[in-house]
């Protein structure tokens, strides 16, 4: 076989190979899409989970997996981007620099039962926190960490190192260098990887079960008052999400449409994370252009 | 002529390898120098020394004295904020900040604690004029600094660099990411500017350092090989050497 036709070959099995991914992919995405988005309605956004009777919506389990999102959001965004920072800017090449990338590293590929498991015995037991939406949020931090910090120390170390040059030669600080001249550079990179992070947050279910909990209390959404048990706020009431809601209802779920709700619930999650992609793309471009071009 | 900063035997160590061997150099006021050489000579170590930046490097010793209107830049009293006021730097690569053209030359003031709007306004129009770039600015002050071209980049870098009123500016090769017509009106504008400023630049272009410089230096391989004014040094070298160099036969 000569080159010419080896190239072909190469070319035609490197096609037939991406051809698979997307034909999965989009049957996935298809089937969820097709089986759920029928059942999508304003009632099943707007009403309550039922326990037996058919019927019921996902209110509670979308407003919880939104509410774990923005706590997680606000425990982790400070300790990865404060971790990253370091990483790229304080540390030294040495070995302890690389013991915790590569600590980082393996926490990222934990899989999240064990980090579920890890936050019952921790939050849930020890802390005595029981189930709820803190329990989750941190188990939930404890989850995204390692990629969120990752993906700002991406972000960081590709801004230019001429610019952290010029920013000294201004007399500027090493700290004023990094708040004033390199984080703003880096932000577009770091909004992307905060938003996808969001995503991987929203649809995770297994490092809930034994943290957030599978059962909802009731719930009021007209009392402010966070200390209060009913509150939609309160952050030490059992919450389940909408990941939670479809392995329970497939696992031990009583009503009678449960494939109904499943399918519905699961069309919901992955639009909502679509979303958030879409969204991800759109802003750190419009950012990117605000950075770089926009007049 | 007056000398703004003084140079005496300046010797640098990365760990045990000695890059600069004892240099002694005199830079006068409201003169361009030129520091030229082959690459690896030191010239760019040489000039980062003059206003510190390679103070963070690791396991980095200067010994020697540099004084800077007569005081040593080195001594522990010095503030490195205020000496790198006064002896700006402008890089090889032009290095807007990725913000508005106005807050870029702003910025540098506002770190001196000039409060003033006007006095700011006043200093960033003055400041883009004598960089030569007001005209292209002037109806965009609020667009991003980084999309301006690479010419009108580096000017805004020099017009950052004279915001604050340097007594001394340090142009490290500012010119060899540009293009020819870029480099040229960036040489104009620095002709015009070297009677208000001393500059220090450093540059592989002998022809640009021929065309704008008054006194030039030769480096090679860590030493000061030979040094004074820049018709003298091209004309009638004293080193065989450095004839050597500025006729192209090596470097």
């Amino acid at each position: 076989m000569n080159a010419k036709s080896r190239d072909k070959l190469a070319t035609i099995i490197i096609h037939i190979l991406v051809a698979i991914v997307v034909l999965i992919l989009a049957g996935i995405l298809g089937n969820i899409l097709i089986t759920g988005v029928p059942h999508l309605s304003w009632h099943f956004l707007t009403s309550e989970a039922s326990s037996y009777k058919a019927g019921g919506g996902v209110r509670d389990q979308l407003f919880n997996s939104l509410y774990l999102l923005v706590l997680t959001t606000i425990i982790s965004l400070p300790i990865a981007l404060g971790a990253a920072i370091y990483l790229s800017e304080y540390a030294k090449d040495n070995w302890i620099t690389s013991l915790i990338r590569t600590t980082i590293e393996i926490l990222s590929s934990l899989p999240s039962i064990v980090v579920g498991l890890f936050g019952y015995l921790l939050f849930v037991v020890q802390f005595g926190f029981g189930f709820s939406i803190i329990s989750g949020a941190l188990a939930l931090t404890f989850f995204n960490l390692p990629i969120l910090t990752s993906n700002i120390e991406q972000a960081i170390q590709g801004v230019p190192q001429a610019q952290r040059e010029a920013g000294l030669a201004l007399g500027l600080s090493n700290w004023k260098t990094i708040r004033g001249i390199v984080l703003p550079a880096a932000l577009p990179g770091i909004l992307t990887g905060l938003i996808l992070s969001a995503g991987r947050i929203f649809g995770e279910a297994a490092a809930l079960i034994y943290t957030a909990g599978q059962s909802g209390s009731t719930v009021d959404y007209s009392n402010w008052n966070p200390f209060s048990p009913t509150s939609f706020l309160n952050v030490m009431r059992p919450a389940e999400t909408l990941a939670v809601h479809i392995w329970k209802v497939n696992t031990e779920g009583i009503i009678s449409d449960a494939t109904i709700v499943s399918a519905a619930t699961s069309a919901l999650l992955v639009i909502v994370v679509i979303l958030f992609n879409l969204g991800a793309r759109y802003l750190g471009n419009k950012l990117y252009q605000k950075l770089t071009a926009a007049k | 002529m007056k000398e703004v900063i003084t140079a005496k035997n300046v010797k640098l160590n990365y760990g045990n390898f000695e890059a600069l061997h004892g240099i002694s150099l005199n830079f006068h006021e409201k003169e361009l120098t030129a520091l030229i050489g082959p690459s690896g000579c030191g010239k760019s170590t040489f000039l980062r020394c003059l206003n510190r930046m390679n103070d963070d490097i690791e396991n980095i010793r200067i010994t020697g004295e540099i004084l800077f209107d007569g005081k040593d830049i080195y001594s522990p009293k010095t503030d490195l904020v205020e000496l790198r006021k006064e002896v700006g730097m402008v890089f090889q690569q032009p290095t807007p900040f990725p913000f508005s053209v106005y807050n870029n030359i702003a910025y540098g003031l506002r770190l001196a604690g000039v409060k003033d709007k006007e006095l700011i306004d006043q200093r960033v129009e003055e400041s883009l004029k004598q960089a030569a770039i007001w005209k292209e600015t002037k109806d965009n002050l609020n667009r991003n600094a980084q999309a301006f071209s690479g010419g009108q980049q580096q000017r805004i870098c020099i017009a950052r660099a004279l915001a604050v009123r340097p007594k001394v500016v340090l142009l490290d090769e500012p010119t060899s990411a540009l293009d020819p017509i870029s480099s040229s009106e960036i040489e104009e504008t620095l002709m015009e500017l070297k009677h208000k400023y001393t500059f220090i630049m450093v540059t592989h272009n002998l022809q640009q350092a021929g065309r704008i410089s008054d006194q030039t230096a030769f480096l090679m391989n860590g030493n000061l090989i030979e040094a004074g004014p820049t018709e003298q040094m091209f004309i009638a070298p004293e080193k065989q050497i450095t004839s050597d160099y500025l006729n192209g036969r090596f470097g």
